[in-house]
């Protein structure tokens, strides 16, 4: 797919000017216009737009509130208060950035979810798989800084916690965790060095980003069946056929997000965030952003000591380890085959992993207390069985479904049933627009 | 889609057994080990529900509470005398903001020759605090000062806990702080279980989300605020009033947002049903 030649011929003059000096404007068309997408495309592939769209959200509404924050502990829960009560349509800015950032991890979720399901990381698209575990990784950097900016109790106590978890890397630890909070404790320059990281991250997303999408351009976007694109057939225009079906997704989407900024827009946050941090008095229950949970969760599983590893340096170990699978999931699964949907056990094991992870999420907002821990143990058991032995396993023994040869014979196979559409018309998509 | 949604239920199933599960504990009334001992009850709110709006008379005679009683010992910071004023606040006039600002007394200052004075409040002064600072007011309460309570109404709520979090998504139930708000304070006067240890100074509470006793004694009595307009001067109706005009405090600009909500959510309806429609007819011609 990368190397089509390019179809663009500028009609203008200023295009002609522009194309001989600087083809920015041949790049937008090669990459937006007449860039070649499979035609079987659902809407689950419509989440890289969606992101696209939050990340440019976070940033907008972000600058602004960033000009009346304030990062300092004595005023930085007041200066939030003053955006939600004085600055004009302040509290909409807030609100569509708090609930922006949980809107942006449902997406992310969703995308990476979908990049298991259909197997979207298998040569050659690893590097694209892995360039958007990073992406995902500053995302979690981003959002636990950014959660601590307001400056309210679960803002403290989850700094607390979470660099708290530094300090069990045997040798360092105390060290990066000293580093991390600019003193022994979350104080003023933790705020501060927060608020200017929680500035610059996103502008790093940005880049890598645009690196996700380069790779992805030069591999070329994987589809329902698994099946590389063979011929024109197989595949149709960016514009306006990926165009459209991205912009309907992007409104489907930002609908259930302005319920929630208007109508629900504390329901995913934690009411102890809006009492002001006090180092002295600690919540009952300390939870982070729901997005973390399922980490959270797997860290508090771990109550035991394995020989050397205590526990606690146990659970930071399996907390890691867990993002650290998503990294190596492209060589883990041994699988000729890509999509799950000509993977009938896979497909099992698929949906109960997602099964689980929700679970595990559930479980990391309730108290590590009695059964809770042994639901807790089980959960995070068969998440690391899932990549390291289900996974690479699963790839030896099963035996997949038929393939169809192309992407066009699986298009007209899944039509046949359904309400015939005309197959001369089907068969030259590129013809049309 | 028919394995999703098996998927889904299979899902369910397992998150609801667990719950149950984990649920059946056991369960001594004289020494409950999870709070608050009462779930909240849930009260119909004027301001719940997409077209919600704050009653006028209800802020108004919840204020008036908080005048005479809370504000003795409960600080309001965040708060400005010129947010009530007009159709967002409490339908104050400008004049009756600026005679109710004048009622108070600002330590302000230094002046120009360096001293602290006092002064009459103004419309962009805020409530003052009835404690100089932290200590004072924890000393005077037994040692637990007494919260601010500007964000009160949206920082309590009790945990919801499974199942129902996932309908509070389609009831958009937001009025959590301010159940817990009426129902801590109609849940004074209450016999505890035989047995139950209540710490000296401290006062039962089935609906407190943090024990079974807090510091703060019954702070309302029936007859103890009169109102002019008619309404029953009973603890059950200053605590609604009271719990009202708190989620106001909170969030002043609930029915702005409600109401632009309406409008962005009917936009991207129709909008999202012209691009759907747009979506099919560009993909009428090619099977996918």
């Amino acid at each position: 797919m990368s190397e089509g030649h390019s179809t663009y011929t500028p009609k203008t003059g200023i295009e002609r000017w522009f194309d001989a000096r600087m083809p920015l404007p041949r790049l937008i068309h090669d990459s937006f216009v007449s860039y070649p997408v499979p035609r079987n495309l659902n809407y689950m592939w419509t989440f890289g737009g969606i992101l696209s769209i939050m990340l440019v959200a976070q940033i907008l509404t972000g600058i602004v509130l960033a000009m009346h924050y304030t990062s300092d502990t004595n005023l930085a829960f007041d200066s939030v208060e003053k955006i939600m009560r004085d600055v004009n349509s302040g509290w909409l800015l807030r609100y569509m950035h708090a609930n922006g950032a949980s809107f942006f991890f449902i997406a992310v979720y969703l995308h990476i979810f979908r990049g298991l399901f259909y197997g979207s990381y298998k040569a050659p698209r690893e590097l694209l798989w892995i360039l958007g575990c990073i992406i995902y990784l500053l995302m979690m950097a981003t959002g636990f800084m950014g959660y601590v900016l307001p400056w309210g109790q679960m803002s403290f106590w989850g700094a607390t916690v979470i660099t708290g978890f530094f300090s069990a890397i045997p040798l360092v630890g105390n060290w990066i965790q000293q580093l991390l909070l600019g003193g022994f404790a979350v104080d003023d320059p933790t705020l501060n060095r927060f608020f200017a990281l929680h500035y610059l991250l996103p502008f790093m997303i940005a880049g890598v980003v645009v690196l996700h999408i380069w790779a992805l351009h030069v591999v070329g976007q994987s589809n329902p069946t698994g099946i590389e694109v063979k011929s024109k057939t197989d595949t149709v225009a960016f514009t306006p056929y990926a165009t459209i079906k991205d912009a309907f997704g992007m409104i489907v989407f930002l609908f259930v997000f302005a319920y929630f900024v208007f109508y629900l827009p504390n329901y995913l946050g934690h009411a102890d965030n809006y009492i002001v941090a006090n180092p002295l008095k600690t919540p009952a229950h300390i939870v982070p952003e729901w997005y973390f949970l399922p980490f959270y969760a797997i860290l508090r599983a771990i109550t035991f000591n394995v020989g050397p590893i205590n526990s606690k340096l146990g659970g930071v170990l399996c907390m890691f380890g867990a993002i650290v699978m998503l990294f190596l999931v492209p060589w883990l699964d041994t699988s000729k085959v890509r999509s799950a949907v000509y993977r009938p056990w896979y497909k099992l094991f698929f949906w109960l992993f997602v099964a689980d992870a929700i679970l595990l999420g559930w479980l990391g907002s309730q108290p590590a207390e009695g059964a809770y821990v042994f639901m807790a143990q089980m959960a995070t058991l068969f998440y690391f069985a899932f990549f390291l032995i289900i996974l690479p396993v699963l790839g030896l023994i099963e035996t997949p479904r038929r393939l169809p040869n192309s992407i066009t014979e699986a298009v007209l196979e899944k039509n046949k049933g359904g309400s015939g559409h005309p197959a001369g018309a089907t068969a030259a998509p590129q013809t049309k627009g | 889609m028919k394995k999703i949604l098996t998927s889904l239920a299979l899902l369910g199933l397992v998150v609801a057994g667990t719950a149950a599960f984990a649920a059946e504990e056991e369960h001594n009334a004289a020494a409950p080990t999870h709070f608050p001992i009462n779930e909240p009850k849930e009260m119909s709110w004027s301001f719940s529900g997409p077209f919600g709006t704050y009653d006028k008379g209800q802020l108004q005679r919840g204020f008036k509470v908080y005048k005479e009683v809370c504000s003795a010992c409960h600080s309001m910071n965040l708060v400005a005398f010129r947010t009530l004023q007009g159709p967002t606040g409490l339908g104050y006039s400008e004049a009756q903001i600026k005679s109710l600002a004048a009622s108070y007394t600002i330590h302000d200052g230094p002046n120009d020759a360096g001293d602290m004075f006092d002064r009459p409040g103004k419309p962009s002064d805020y409530f003052p605090a009835p404690f100089p600072n932290e200590q004072a007011a924890a000393s005077a309460n037994g040692g637990a000062a007494p919260p601010d309570m500007s964000l009160l109404a949206k920082a309590r709520g009790v945990e919801r806990g499974f199942p129902q979090f996932v309908f509070d998504i389609f009831t958009q139930y937001d009025a959590g702080g301010p159940d817990y708000i009426h129902s801590l304070l109609t849940g004074y006067d209450q016999t505890p279980p035989a047995g139950m240890v209540i710490p000296e100074g401290t006062h039962y509470n089935p609906y407190f989300m943090s024990g079974v006793s807090l510091k703060m004694p019954k702070p309302l009595s029936d007859g103890q605020v009169t109102y002019d307009d008619g309404a029953p001067q009973t603890v059950d109706q200053y605590s609604r009033d009271v719990a009202t005009f708190l989620a106001w405090a909170a969030e002043p600009h609930m029915e702005e947002r409600k109401k632009t909500g309406f409008r962005v959510l009917f936009f991207l309806l129709a909008f999202g049903i012209l691009v759907y429609l747009t979506k099919r007819r560009v993909w009428a011609d090619v099977a996918h």
